[in-house]
């Protein structure tokens, strides 16, 4: 009993259970698309037919530009490797990529944004300029800039990957940051913070106790957000020569990159799989933001069929989380 | 790629108003674009001063530029008449005092100043994106305004999911798509270059603004005006309708929020009828965020513009600054960066004030 409840309270779970019709289904795609991914990545080494750096097969090189065949299922790139195998192997760079970028920016954005909203003073007001100036400039030229400083331009797999994460991290501290500290501004000022202090709690233990716990609620949904911007901001820096060499990752920009010449030649099967591959994950994890989003705020939920209305519907009711996500003017 | 940036922009007011509202009288519109206008200065500074120091991480332009391709005594000497063997914060200040006279320095690979570079391709760049934000005017806010109207039902449904999809298209993707249907398979249009070489030769001849449209229309021959509005016809639409797809959400999401405000139900109680309660008391509320969201857009769209450019090999600064990236010319690379940092600034500067002037809540 008490199990299935714990169940229902699940982040996603819970949202699913509350949604109805368009709702419902964008969630439930967004889930599917979102489990292929995942899968896609940690099973790679099973499923995809040849390696994402393998050149040839028992009967020798696989050759360059082959049309899709019973050998290579989508054909081979211009650089003879096998298309289907790098789509699959490209799932799981991109993965790792969202996992470092997504935690590293909700690490550092939630500590800064939660020191400079609780303490205040000339720190917190540099630090909201700075955050502003990042935030206004166009993410995709930060990131090339910040994988100029890292890589200095292509590297291996790990060293790459924690490029092009800490470039998307870059872009993304400022997102987090603003949302923190606006909610432990707010908070701040709350009775029970107030409390803590009479009753002689230290500042880091008010900080991390009391005023993060209350702070976060509105992070699910700027998390799935990001993590379909950090794969598009992946593919775009591969898609400009920033990616990662090929005999290192398997990584869809760079492929699609090296599939510009072949479009113009009329060849398709190496830029559409990647370029679809890159599309059905962001719209997946988007379609998952999207419903959380609309669900966390009554004014957007699809209206119920079912008159009572449920626990959930009376605490999302009281929490309209993603004001700040839905551009509205207060 | 960022439509939830461009989002929660709108909620949070930019510093300057926080600023203006913390100071209670003397609230007239002449000061508020005052602080608003010293405010460029610091967003400037912060990212020149990034984008610098970042860059230099990698040690000094010439090594990167050149290095493995000169002998080291050579090098070594090229190093030192551009002055990279000094301490780093002489070279910040001097490069800081250079920005102030708009001198960004000299490109390392073909050694031409920044600010040429920046001119000559800079007014491509602007042709796109002026195409594309009248691609995503056109296309976007009609169709928000409908998919609010028609809230919750098939058309609101298909038209939200279809700007998702557009959402999750990277901009690349969706031009090397288009490229293969209507410029490989099809035939029907140029799948690269701002026009054919013959029409490029002929009006740019004279000089010219750069802005193929109007050059091509001041030669006065209707063939050159087809060439170029059919040249920009994928980059355009590629890039638009990736913005549209922000646009329609943003549009959506306001006529939503309005559409539930008090006054609208005051209003319907009086009498008004439904079809002139959304023209008249919804819509222009609902709009004025939209003008703050778009200067956020144009950020966006440099961003989008790198890529289209490098996409459909469209001659414009984004081009460049992705070739100046494969030849690692990081002079031209900061140069550029900075340039745009200051378009940007200046830009939501502008898109600020017009607000203010729409929106009398703004500057009070």
């Amino acid at each position: 009993m008490t199990k299935s409840r714990l169940i229902d309270r699940m982040p996603v779970v819970h949202q699913l259970r509350q949604s109805v019709g368009l709702q419902r289904g964008m969630l439930v795609a967004g889930l599917v698309l979102t489990g292929i991914f995942v899968l896609c990545a940690i099973l790679a080494p099973l499923i995809a037919p040849y390696g994402f750096a393998q050149l040839s097969g028992p009967d020798g090189n696989f050759g360059a530009q082959q049309p899709p065949s019973a050998e290579h299922l989508l054909g081979t790139t211009v650089g003879g490797y096998d298309v289907l195998s790098r789509v699959i192997w490209g799932a799981q760079t991109a993965l790792y990529v969202v996992i470092v970028a997504i935690v590293l920016s909700v690490f550092i954005g939630i500590l800064l944004g939660l020191v400079s909203g609780y303490l205040g003073g000339w720190v917190d007001r540099t630090l909201v300029v700075v955050a502003d100036a990042i935030y206004a400039f166009p993410t995709l030229l930060l990131a090339i800039v910040v994988a100029i400083a890292i890589s200095g331009g292509q590297s291996g797999l790990w060293p790459g990957i924690l490029a092009a994460a800490a470039s998307i991290t870059v872009v993304f501290i400022p997102q987090y940051f603003r949302v923190v500290r606006a909610e432990v501004v707010r908070i701040k000022a709350e009775a029970f913070v107030e409390s803590a202090k009479v009753i002689g709690a230290s500042t880091p233990r008010i900080m991390f106790r009391h005023v993060l716990r209350n702070s976060t609620r509105t992070l699910p949904l700027i998390v799935t957000l990001n993590a379909s911007e950090a794969i598009s901001t992946l593919a775009a820096l591969g898609f400009l020569g920033f990616g990662i060499e090929p005999t290192a990752a398997a990584e869809w920009g760079y492929d699609l990159n090296k599939s510009i010449s072949d479009v113009a030649a009329g060849i398709w099967w190496t830029a559409i799989p990647p370029g679809l591959a890159i599309v059905l994950t962001v719209l997946g994890i988007t379609l998952i933001g999207e419903s959380l989003n609309d669900l966390a705020d009554p004014r957007l939920r699809a209206r119920r069929r079912a008159k009572a209305q449920t626990p959930a519907d009376a605490v999302a009711a009281t929490q309209p989380a993603s004001r700040e996500m839905m551009g509205e003017v207060q | 790629m960022t439509s939830n940036v461009a989002a929660s922009s709108v909620a949070e007011p930019p510093p300057a108003l926080e600023v203006t509202k913390s100071r209670s009288g003397g609230s007239s519109l002449g000061r508020y674009i005052l602080i608003r206008f010293l405010l460029i200065i610091p967003t400037v500074l912060i990212l020149v001063t990034l984008v610098f120091f970042l860059i230099r991480l990698t040690g000094d332009p010439i090594t990167a530029a050149l290095g493995g391709r000169l002998p080291a005594d050579q090098l070594a000497e090229r190093i030192h008449e551009a002055g990279y063997d000094r301490p780093i914060f002489v070279q910040y200040l001097e490069y800081l005092g250079r920005i102030l006279t708009f001198d960004f320095g000299t490109t390392i690979t073909d050694n031409q100043p920044v600010v040429q570079v920046i001119a000559s391709y800079g007014t491509a760049t602007l042709e796109l994106v002026l195409y594309s934000l009248v691609v995503a005017f056109i296309v976007g806010i009609p169709l928000g305004l409908v998919a609010a109207a028609l809230r919750d039902r098939w058309p609101d449904a298909l038209l939200r999911v279809s700007a998702i999809l557009f959402y999750a298209t990277p901009v690349f993707f969706a031009g090397l798509v288009a490229k293969l249907i209507f410029g490989v398979w099809l035939g029907w249009l140029p799948v690269s270059g701002r026009a054919s070489v013959r029409t490029e030769l002929a009006i740019g001849r004279d000089g010219g603004t750069g802005i193929y449209l109007i050059d091509a229309i001041a030669s006065g021959n209707p063939a050159y005006v087809q060439d170029v509005l059919l040249h920009a016809v994928l980059p355009a639409l590629t890039l638009g309708l990736l913005t549209a797809g922000i646009f329609l959400r943003l549009v959506r999401t306001n006529v939503i929020g309005t559409y539930n405000m008090p006054y609208i139900d005051a209003a319907r109680s009086r009498g008004v009828r439904e079809g002139r309660l959304v023209r008249t008391h919804a819509y222009k509320p609902a709009l004025i965020p939209i003008i703050t969201v778009i200067g956020l857009q144009i950020a966006l769209l440099l961003g989008g513009a790198v890529l289209t450019e490098t996409t459909f090999e469209w001659k414009g600064l984004g081009f460049q600054l992705a070739a100046y990236l494969s030849s690692r010319d990081f002079v031209a690379v900061q140069g550029i960066v900075a340039m745009i940092a200051i378009i940007v600034a200046v830009t939501n500067f502008i898109v600020d004030i017009i607000a203010a002037f729409i929106d009398p809540r703004v500057r009070y």
